[in-house]
């Protein structure tokens, strides 16, 4: 098991800069997702990990060595790809068994390997199956099996649940992390579904074209989103963005939003008079007829434990995720009230947030 | 998985679609088969039966033409045929019949193995020469890589024959007529950009994970080649080895032009059958059945492969 670092990665094709100066390092041991929607570079960051691609310029060090121009036999990693890419000629066995026969490794050793692999995903069943007609499950199984049962540096893998049924990739999010529990291996997990990076990994990188917007814990970048764009692409609903113009003052508690003044976390940085949005995530939202943010009730979706209530506020449409208890009629008047203690404030020239007590701890990407 | 196919058809032909197109195959079949059906029985009739009006389909089999295909004969008196004692064998016995005694072995078994050689050997070369630049041409960015394939193919623009007179002249200079080596070379230049074109096709649609994922399983390149696409790319190769191989072994023109001794295949040599004492047309069906054999088993070999290709790419696409 082993460290990866990567220094100032950037791949170009032709016209096309898909990876713009990245740099992250992936702890021994550590689950590391690749977040953002396709095209952004995640998938190519990872082939560059790989060996598949090489990078434009920078380096990749994995376990303190520079293995920026080795082959990708050379660097002993293993990689899933999305559509498994198990060998069709061969049977489950071999498929699992293909990666220790370069080795040389004994076919008596192979055998017993195989098997205890086989055993850990639980498919000792079909080993003796053609790849062909296995369920989505078994495949998936199979390819995670060829590439633990060599034991390699590191695991790579291109979004592995992405043609799976939605009710069975629940299962394989579940089995994934159980693997990464039992075996520790330092995995590095492309994918565009928020949900899975948040259930998985210890760390998560935002990207968005070719560049890392934010790189930290699931919680950071829940709670303190380095930018409008995390802040729109992770939560469901997103983030609300309460757009208005204003100046900032180091030090500041509050801020005027049109007039309704609101009490945010500390404000560590100057500002002139530009346009910010506020943040605040929909559970942060509480209704209380007292406050002066006031707007109307828009629309509601009933989700059983709670429900999504949407208000027109004038200054833009939030979403508030509060108990399913009450009712509300559209077009009825509510007052907000804005948990302070969490709001993020972001320049929306730059889109970055400003850095507030909320963020002293965040690192941003 | 996706069960989304556009390509499918959704609509079930109906019965009577069905039965019109089973009409149309089997008269297709055939036209197809009887030429052959015929040849086949010409080549166990007697000469007198092979070219009585109207022709004969219920005839009394002989294997005379067999043995007029593999001997030289020559017409001897009755009386010295008396005095050789009994015959030694069916051929000889049907040849005395005939007034004639076998002189010796005709050159066709020969030319066979001649046909043999130089079709086998030049499908091996050009599906070998084709696979690997078809790899190149579907995996790596080769400069000009458009212009040269479109190279490649404009050999193929003209009739082969259209060079025949400078191939023969240049042939002469370099000692290349009428040797097997010569026929090989030729048919595998020929043969190479048919094969080159087919088999990009077929390695096209080979997923390249398949190879990424061998590389980082811990092969080179050449020996992903070799353990993953090859073994996935071999319906393309049997059916690019068996259009070579038919054109190879019932080439013609230049066969009759640059071989006449040594090197000479079974084409050419067939239709010179017929000289020999009149015309022998159950020897030449003879000639025709047997070198019909090598295809059919070639093709009845590869069955499998060929159809394999239906099953290609049932890993998700």
């Amino acid at each position: 098991m082993a460290e990866i670092r990567i220094e100032n990665l950037r791949k170009q094709f032709a016209e096309f800069v898909a990876v713009e100066d990245s740099s992250f390092t992936v702890a021994d041991g550590e689950f590391l997702a690749l977040l953002g929607p396709s095209g952004c570079g995640k998938t190519t960051t990872l082939r560059m990990i790989a060996g598949l691609e090489l990078p434009t310029s920078g380096k990749i060090f994995l376990d303190g060595e520079d293995v920026t121009f080795n082959r990708a036999s050379a660097r002993d990693i293993a990689f899933v790809f999305q559509l498994f890419a198990l060998y069709p000629h061969m049977n489950v066995r071999k498929n699992i068994g293909f990666p220790l026969l370069s080795q040389g490794v004994p076919k008596a050793e192979i055998k017993a390997r195989v098997e205890e692999t086989a055993r850990l995903l639980q498919i000792s069943h079909i080993l003796d199956r053609s790849v062909f007609g296995l369920a989505g499950g078994d495949r998936q199984r199979v390819a995670l099996g060829r590439a633990i049962v060599r034991r390699p540096k590191c695991f790579l893998m291109d979004e592995p649940l992405g043609t799976l049924d939605a009710e069975f990739r629940e299962v394989m999010v579940h089995e994934l992390r159980e693997l990464h529990n039992r075996i520790h291996a330092t995995t590095v997990y492309v994918t565009h579904d928020q949900h899975e990076a948040m259930a998985m990994a210890d760390k998560i990188a935002v990207m968005n074209h070719g560049i890392i917007e934010q790189f930290g814990t699931p919680q950071e970048i829940y709670r303190r989103p380095a930018s409008m764009y995390v802040a729109d692409f992770i939560g469901s609903p997103p983030m609300n963005f309460l757009r208005f113009t204003s100046g900032l003052r180091k030090g500041a508690r509050s801020v005027s939003v049109e007039g309704v003044e609101v009490a945010l976390p500390e404000v560590h940085q100057e500002m002139g008079i530009g346009e910010l949005a506020l943040g605040v995530r929909p559970e942060h939202i509480r209704f209380n007829d007292s406050s002066a943010l006031r707007g109307s009730v828009y629309g509601a979706e009933y989700l059983g434990t709670n429900q999504i209530v949407a208000v027109e506020t004038g200054k833009g449409l939030l979403k508030a995720r509060v108990s399913a208890d009450r009712t509300f009629r559209i077009g009825e008047t509510v007052g907000l009230e804005l948990d302070s203690e969490k709001l993020s404030l972001f320049d929306c020239a730059s889109g970055r947030a400003v850095k507030s007590s909320l963020y002293t701890e965040a690192r941003h990407g | 998985m996706s069960t989304a196919n556009s390509a499918h058809s959704v609509v079930e032909p109906s019965s009577t679609t069905k039965r019109i197109a089973g009409a149309i195959v089997i008269l297709y079949a055939i036209v197809t088969m009887v030429p052959l059906a015929w040849i086949f029985l010409t080549s166990f009739k007697s000469p007198p039966d092979s070219i009585s009006y109207p022709p004969k389909i219920v005839f009394q089999p002989t294997l005379e033409g067999y043995c007029n295909l593999f001997t030289t004969r020559t017409r001897q008196t009755p009386d010295y045929i008396q005095s050789l004692g009994a015959p030694t064998s069916t051929c000889d016995e049907i040849t005395r019949n005939r007034n004639m005694v076998i002189a010796g072995p005709s050159n066709y078994w020969p030319r066979f193995q001649n046909s043999l050689i130089i079709a086998f050997g030049s499908t091996f070369l050009a599906v070998s020469l084709g696979t690997l630049a078809a790899y190149g041409f579907s995996r790596f960015k080769v400069p000009l890589a458009d212009d040269l394939l479109f190279f490649i193919l404009s050999t193929r623009m003209m009739p082969p024959i259209a060079v025949a007179i400078p191939i023969y002249l240049m042939y002469r200079q370099l000692g290349l007529s009428d040797t097997a080596l010569g026929m090989i070379l030729l048919y595998t230049a020929v043969n190479v950009s048919l094969a080159v074109w087919l088999l990009k096709g077929f390695i096209d649609e080979i997923p390249r994970e398949y190879e990424e994922a061998a590389m980082i399983d811990g092969y080179t390149r050449l020996q992903a080649f070799r353990k993953v696409v090859l073994p996935q790319a071999t319906t393309g190769i049997a059916a690019t080895a068996i259009f070579c191989l038919i054109f190879a072994w019932n080439e013609y023109a230049f066969a009759v032009l640059l071989t006449s001794g040594s090197a000479q295949t079974a084409p050419p040599f067939i239709p010179t059958i017929i000289g020999e004492g009149g015309q022998d047309w159950p020897a030449v069906a003879a000639g025709t059945t047997i070198f019909l054999v090598p295809i059919l088993v070639f093709t009845i070999l590869l069955r499998k492969q060929l159809l394999r290709g239906i099953t290609f790419g049932a890993v998700r696409k």
